[in-house]
């Protein structure tokens, strides 16, 4: 029966996976567009494509991304690998004291 | 935890400094090319790490020990925390580039952002040797 189940489940989301790249429903490969936001024909990848040299005086775009756009990303990424340095020396050093 | 043989040895001394240097090119131009803080501070400590596997935990401690790592990773967090807060106290928001820009394409430019890569490049190298001295000491290596 769990067998059944599982294999039901399989196939359910399999044709979801598949459902969902239609390309009446995701046209694969095009900018979706919005118009919100003082955005009209554009999207937001293409304005920072355009205008990430200009605004942050970066000539890689990834590192204007990660550093200017997404500042507080970034920073909480590093919160992130401070907290697991942290954690795996407090935990070690434990397990080395009680032999 | 003991060193291995000549060959390894005479390999990883030839090639520590070329990783190095590789690492601190990757940070340097985070801003131009492909790369940047994380990926360069990984580098510097997988060269701290090639060293400390050929030649034993007393020659690599002898260069970073475990004191010395843990405060240069808390001191890239506090620079780069000090830099968002330079940012409140001459404009207006968090983490701004307040820096001046300089000329684009220049290794000198783009305000922040080599600042916040070479900080975080030292916090990354300092906690990837945090952990690798950490989990070395449950095997029975010396501080």
């Amino acid at each position: 029966m769990r067998q059944i189940i599982a294999l039901s489940m399989i196939l359910v989301v399999g044709a979801l996976l598949v459902f969902t790249v239609n390309e009446y429903l995701l046209p694969f490969g095009a900018f979706p567009e919005r118009k919100i936001g003082g955005f009209e024909n554009e999207s937001v990848g293409q304005r920072i494509l355009q205008d990430a040299p200009k605004t942050t005086g970066s000539a890689n775009i990834v590192t204007s991304v990660v550093w200017d756009y997404r500042g507080y990303d970034t920073l909480g990424e590093a919160t992130i690998l401070f907290t697991a340095v942290c954690s795996v020396a407090m935990l070690f050093r434990a397990f080395r004291r009680r032999g | 935890m003991a060193g291995m043989t000549i060959i390894v040895r005479t390999i990883s001394r030839l090639l520590f400094p070329f990783m190095f240097l590789f690492g601190i090119y990757v940070i340097i131009h985070g801003h131009l090319t492909p790369g940047g803080g994380f990926q360069g501070g990984v580098i510097l400590a997988a060269s701290v790490i090639m060293l400390l596997l050929a030649y034993g935990i007393e020659r690599a401690q002898a260069k970073v020990n475990v004191l010395q790592a843990e405060l240069a990773e808390s001191l890239g967090g506090l620079i780069l925390v000090g830099l968002g807060l330079l940012g409140v106290a001459l404009s207006i928001a968090f983490l701004k580039n307040v820096l001046p820009f300089g000329e684009l394409g220049h290794v000198f430019s783009a305000g922040n952002l080599p600042v916040l890569n070479i900080s975080v490049s030292i916090k990354v190298a300092a906690g990837l040797l945090t952990i690798f001295y950490a989990m070395l000491r449950l095997q029975g290596g010396k501080e």
